[in-house]
Formats: structure tokens, sequence, C-alpha cells
């Protein structure tokens, strides 16, 4: 539940949305959370909500394994 | 993806795998979080650990500590005629006393599964007739973003809204874990995404006042390893709290979000399954949101029953894995869960079933 998913900040709207890419889908997420981020940074997502920048070669290297617990709990 | 490849270099965890052997240190872990848990029982991490060290599991799984006093009220709300209940997908198939959600849905409840609580929102803001209670659950990785969607409805002034909070803090947990008399756990292995919030400071009094160490890890098999090291390294030196999953926390955590959790939220005490009532450890909305609280609706919720035979206290609390609950694989599995603990993806019996550990 606690889980986060390292995406790209592909545009950021008006200061406090961003359409960030997943990889495999992009979703608009809200930067009510986060300050300063911008176009090209790596987020970490939850719940709708960008809970922390984060370094995005690093970022890359986890992704596979949430994607993979993601759906897994889908399947649930 | 190459780069996931570092994180899972067999050769790497061969490496950690034979540094902690040398150790030589007898010890209990406890892995708090429940996405450890089920990371886990999936790489099959046991097998690179000697027979000394052992593993069990902690409160972590946000959906597996609610009570089922609170599950049952949730159930109530959903079945108030013009109230639609939104909440997580982890949330639905948790069984309650009498029912889960899905169920309640099934005969007539109104229950919505959401990603996020914005979603939430928006629907309270498409119905206007329709009261929308969003089920706030989960740890302070969450609870922050459920505060900025209720500052955001307070400010469009939305009054269809509500909030249903059941959220639980992480550290006053562990203290109650730590204070229990027959708890003999060496070092914890402590939550990635929690303390992407809260950082690793909140952790401190483990290390300074009950001498428990303690290690942010990441999700990665490397990760948990290098985590599982640096423990036994502390049990031999000195107990710290540590960070080994350095790309997502930071030690003071996400000022912004904790503030903005702080706005809407003060602490309270919440029951948890296993632990009791724990005296500041749920998050209640603030007398400046209380318009949105729907903890205080007037609903009949009969008492609780007891669920005959479940031991998901024991499991929760580190005292016993879940083969040792007689039911177990037997009448208790994924598709015929009796405790929470089978239900969630990061409930601990249902990660041990999946991944047939041990
Ligand atoms: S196996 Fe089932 S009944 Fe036993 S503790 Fe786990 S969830 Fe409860």
């Amino acid at each position: 539940m606690c889980l986060a998913i390292p995406a790209e900040v592909v545009e950021v709207i008006e200061g406090e949305i961003a359409v960030v890419d997943f990889g495999d889908a992009k979703k608009r997420v809200s930067l009510a959370l986060v300050d300063g981020v911008e176009k090209g940074d790596f987020v970490l997502v939850h719940a709708g909500f960008a809970i922390e920048k984060v370094d995005a070669e690093e970022a890359l290297k986890t992704r596979q394994l949430f994607e993979e617990l993601e759906r897994l709990n889908e399947a649930n | 993806m190459k780069l996931i490849e570092e994180y899972r270099n067999p050769a790497v965890m061969k490496e950690l795998a034979e540094k902690v052997k040398e150790l030589g240190v007898r010890s209990t872990l406890m892995e708090v979080c429940g996405t450890h848990t089920m990371a886990i029982s999936r790489f099959g991490l046991r097998s690179f650990l000697p027979p000394e060290v052992d593993l069990v599991s902690g409160p972590g799984c946000p959906v597996c500590v609610t009570a089922d006093r609170d599950i049952d009220r949730a159930i109530a709300l959903s079945a108030i005629g013009d109230v639609t209940l939104a909440t997580f997908g982890d949330m639905v198939r948790v069984p309650g006393s009498r029912s889960s959600l899905q169920e309640a849905s099934a005969s007539g409840a109104n229950v919505k599964v959401v990603y996020s609580p914005l979603e939430a929102l928006e629907m309270a803001k498409s119905d206007r007739e329709r009261k929308i209670v969003f089920l706030g659950i989960g740890f302070e990785t969450t609870a922050p973003a459920v505060a900025a969607t209720i500052i955001e409805a307070k400010r469009e002034n939305i009054n269809n809204f509500f909030v249903l909070s059941l959220h639980k803090l992480v550290p006053p947990a562990l203290r109650a874990l730590a204070e229990l008399p027959d708890f003999h756990v060496d070092g914890f292995i402590l939550p990635g995404h929690v303390s992407t919030i809260i950082g690793s400071k909140a952790y401190e009094f483990l290390a300074s006042e009950y001498g428990i160490p303690g290690v942010i890890a990441g999700f990665e098999p490397t990760d948990v390893m290098r985590a599982i090291y640096m423990l036994l390294r502390m049990q031999k030196e000195e107990a710290e709290i540590a960070i080994e999953y350095t790309r997502a926390v930071k030690p003071n955590g996400n000022r912004k979000a904790i503030e903005t959790m702080h706005e809407v939220f003060e602490p309270c005490d919440a029951e948890w399954r296993g632990l009791f009532r724990l005296a500041g450890s749920g998050l209640l909305l603030r007398e400046n949101y209380k318009e949105f609280d729907a903890g205080e609706w007037e609903v009949d919720v009969p008492p609780p029953l007891e669920k005959k035979g479940c031991r998901c206290g024991d499991v929760l609390c580190g005292r016993i894995k879940p083969m040792e609950c007689g039911l177990f694989g037997k009448t208790c599995t994924p598709e015929t869960p009796v405790g929470p603990c089978m239900v969630s993806s990061e409930g601990t019996c249902a990660s041990y079933y999946l991944y047939c550990d041990e």
C-alpha cells in the first residue's frame, strides 16, 4: 500500500499539476507535496501525488520491481 | 531495462550473503513494511541467509492492522442511502466482522475503488447530490496526499466530500512493539516510502532508548540484503538508525508533506489489530477541517465479532509465523481468506502462501 513509483515529469501545468511518464503510461499527478518540480525531473508517485524528487538514473533502476508488485496488486 | 540488473545481480547477492555469514551473528530482524515482506518472499531472500538469521514480519500493512471495528464502521457508512464510499483497491476485500466492503457492495451499498483521494474529490464535484466519503487508510506515505485533498476541498468549498480517517503512524507502533515484554527483535528493516515522508530522524528513539538498530531499506533484493548486513554489524557494534535507500530518503524527510499532514490532522489514539489502542498513533481531522470528518457521523455499528482461530494479531507483532496459525492453508487461503493478512497482497500470510516460503 505504501508503494511509490518513479516517473519522469514531462510537463508542469500551472505549477501544481504535472503530467508524468511511468514508461508504459502517462498520468496527471498533483505537485502539492513537493516544491520546485520541473520538466525532466523524476518524482516518486503515490496515490496521485508526487511525494519526493529522486535521482533520474536511480529511479529507473527500481521501477521494474514496483511495476511487478503493482501488477500483483491488481491481479489480487 | 538493463539498470535493474545491478540491484538483482546474483554475484552481488552472493557477495553480500557471504559477508552476512562471515559476521556469524545470531539475529532476529523484523521487516516492518508489507512491501518488504512481499519482496522478501518474492525473491526468496531467506535462501540467501544463514540459519542463525531469522526474518519476522511486523505491523506494516495498513490494511492488515485496521481493526474489525473500523472496517465495520466503514461498511455501515457505505449502507447509507445517499453515500458513496470511495477507497483504495486493497481495502475492499478485507473482511470486517460480518462482511467486507465488496460483499456490502454486492448487497446494494455504494462502494467505489479509487487510485487517488483526488478521484474521490472529483466524484463529489461531479455529483453534488451524493455524499462522497473517502475511506482514508494508510501510513505517513498516504496521509499527506489525503490532507492535500482535504485542503483542496476546502479551497473549492466542496461540502459533499468527507473523509473517514483511519490513518496510522508508524513510529508509535514501533515504540509499542519495543515495549512488549515478549518482544525479542534485534533490529528493524524500516519502511522505504513511509520514511520518504518522515525521514530517518523519526526513528532515532529506537536506537537511543531501546538499543534496537534500524535501517531504512529499498525494495530490491540487494537493498534488503545490504540492510540486513548493516543491521547485523550494528548489532555487533553500536545501535544506530541508518538509510540504505538513500535514493528516496533523507534524514529529515519531506518537510512540505509533513507540514501538509499536520495542517489537516492531529494525532489521536487508534486501534491496531494485535496491538490494541495506541496513544497518538492515529490521525484525526483538526477543528478547522471538521466539516469534512465522517468519523463523527452517527451510525449504528454492531459490536465486532471475533474471528475464531485467526491469529493475524500475533502475526502482525512477529510473535508467530503464518504457518503456526492452525487455519493457514487449510480454511484460510487467498481465495477464502479468514483474516486480513491473507487478503492483502502485502499481507504476511498471503506472501507466505503465494510464494510457498519455507
Ligand atoms: S492464516 Fe488466515 S486465519 Fe491464520 S493468521 Fe493468517 S489470515 Fe488469520
